[in-house]
């Protein structure tokens, strides 16, 4: 079953006009903002496919910069998200690109300050839900029909265990799982579909594992 | 959990209740939520929806494009006049659906129902009918899960995406969805609602998705309106004890198949049907600024 959820049929609530182009759009943007961890000084968004095509009449650029700001889909703030972003001060590059992706709906999106960057590549799949495809150079392939768990981490022995023990205490059960690295014993990257959303108290306790050096969850 | 319209019928009638009892009792078990929790999360997409529909019919909404807007508020007045030959309830819920999509057209907020594209015809066709049937909150809530157990159906069994299976799969659900809840908000039985369904849905059969300029817009907020009427009629046939010939499971299922065999210029790309007219392309030009002969 694709959907399991009423609330995927009556809903989201949402700023129109498009829950794929526009939805889909803010999330992939917000799940960037998320992956940074705090407010970016720059942003450089790449759109492929049909956002390429139609992104600007379908407010697929104020949506995903509204993401980027932190806003959810249904915030009203997306609608003059350019302006807001312009009056904080981050720098929005934004190109529409001729490259065929594997998706029509797909962006790249570069966000970062002085200190650090990151690169999230997401497509739009329908109905608002989204797949998150690259994550700095990391492929991933996250369904985005299940809550899930980003952890960037060592890439050393216990470090599955440790969030695996952490999980299953709080009787989290894990749907789909997937370890990947640029490098031996650099970074790494667990990918982690859970059944049900994950609530502060065991993202803190991830996030306090020496091993993690970060923590995102995705919501449902 | 029911897999399809049939067991969906057997459970509510076997345990003698409601379909959006049915509905409302599988998203506790599901998502393991109280029962008010759920109840609460719908209320809340209600008001999104009741928000929506009064904005369309009283202010002057307006897409960015200027392709859509003001034509809710438009019938609204017409209706007013008396003058109107297919009834009140009806042009009621017209007016209304196409309020919904010209808010989403605009940018404003709406609840996807189950898409943006259609999602003027779930709201519609309710805040009509609460004219006539006075409705209580609950039952208002309650009409929305039965709308979203069909839709659950569709989306699980077939598709809600434009991209993926044509309008057919957007208003062509919405319809179907809407039909189904009026029939239980009217008092009406699980199977008759199976019925509405079905027959609904049949009259949506094939229709492409063939948006202008790719936006959500043009022919969109019209499909909704025509959504709306469908679904009422469907809904009365159903009430009078008409059946559909095909079973509701079967009609879902041929309009998966159908959305299979749609050439993909007719699967929401902008390069065919009403997209491809020449005013179509007039318009998508004018609205991106790009010349014709680059098209």
């Amino acid at each position: 079953m694709k959907y399991k959820s009423v609330f995927d049929i009556i809903g989201p609530i949402m700023i129109g006009p498009s829950s794929s182009h526009t939805a889909g759009a803010a999330r992939i943007g917000r799940v960037a903002r998320s992956l940074f961890g705090r407010k970016p000084k720059y942003a450089t968004i790449s759109f492929y496919g049909s956002f390429a095509k139609t992104y600007r009449g379908h407010g697929t650029d104020v949506a995903i910069v509204g993401g980027i700001l932190d806003y959810d889909t249904f915030d009203t703030r997306i609608v003059d998200a350019l302006t807001i972003a312009k009056q904080e001060g981050i720098q929005i590059t934004m190109s529409a690109e001729d490259a065929v992706t594997d998706h029509p709906n797909t962006a790249r999106v570069i966000i970062g300050d002085e200190n650090d960057k990151i690169e999230v590549v997401g497509i739009s799949i329908g109905g608002g839900k989204i797949e998150i495809t690259e994550l700095n150079g990391f492929a991933l392939r996250l369904s985005g029909n299940h809550p899930a768990l980003l952890i960037v981490h060592n890439d050393k022995y216990g470090a599955i265990a440790g969030v695996a023990n952490i999980l299953a205490k709080h009787e989290i059960n894990i749907g789909h799982m997937e370890v990947s690295r640029k490098e031996k014993g650099k970074e790494a990257l667990m990918v982690i579909e859970i059944d049900q959303n994950a609530d502060e108290i065991i993202i803190n306790e991830l996030s306090s594992l020496p091993i993690v050096q970060q923590v995102v969850k995705i919501h449902d | 959990m029911f897999r399809n319209v049939a067991e969906l019928i057997e459970l509510a009638v076997s345990k003698k209740c409601k379909i959006s009892e049915i509905m409302i009792q599988q998203e506790m078990d599901v998502t393991g939520r109280s029962r008010e929790e759920v109840l609460g999360f719908m209320d809340r997409n209600l008001k999104v929806m009741e928000e929506a529909v009064l904005r369309g019919i009283t202010e002057d909404v307006r897409s960015h494009s200027g392709l859509t807007g003001g034509d809710g508020k438009l019938l609204q007045t017409y209706i007013k006049s008396g003058k109107s030959l297919s009834g009140e309830l009806m042009l009621d819920a017209v007016s209304k659906a196409m309020a919904t999509n010209e808010v989403n057209a605009a940018m404003g907020t709406i609840c996807a129902t189950p898409t943006a594209g259609s999602a003027g015809v779930v709201p519609g066709t309710l805040f009509a009918l609460k004219e006539k049937l006075n409705p209580t909150r609950e039952q208002m809530i309650e009409y929305l899960f039965a709308a979203g157990a069909f839709g659950f159906v569709v989306a699980n069994n077939a598709s809600i995406s434009g991209a993926a299976g044509g309008c057919q799969a957007e208003v062509g659900s919405a319809t179907g969805m809407a039909a189904a809840a009026i029939v239980e908000l009217a008092g009406g039985t699980p199977s008759q609602s199976a019925e509405a369904m079905a027959i609904a849905l049949k009259n949506m059969l094939g229709l492409v998705c063939d948006p202008v300029a790719g936006l959500v817009e043009v022919p969109c907020v019209k499909r909704n309106a025509m959504g709306a009427s469908n679904a009422i009629v469907a809904a009365d046939m159903a009430l009078a004890g008409i059946v559909s010939r095909i079973p509701c499971d079967e009609v879902i299922d041929a309009m998966y198949k159908i959305g299979l065999t749609m050439p993909s210029a007719l699967r929401e790309t902008a390069q065919g049907g009403l997209a491809a007219t020449p005013t179509g392309r007039e318009l998508e030009a004018k609205i991106f600024g790009i010349p014709l002969n680059e098209k």
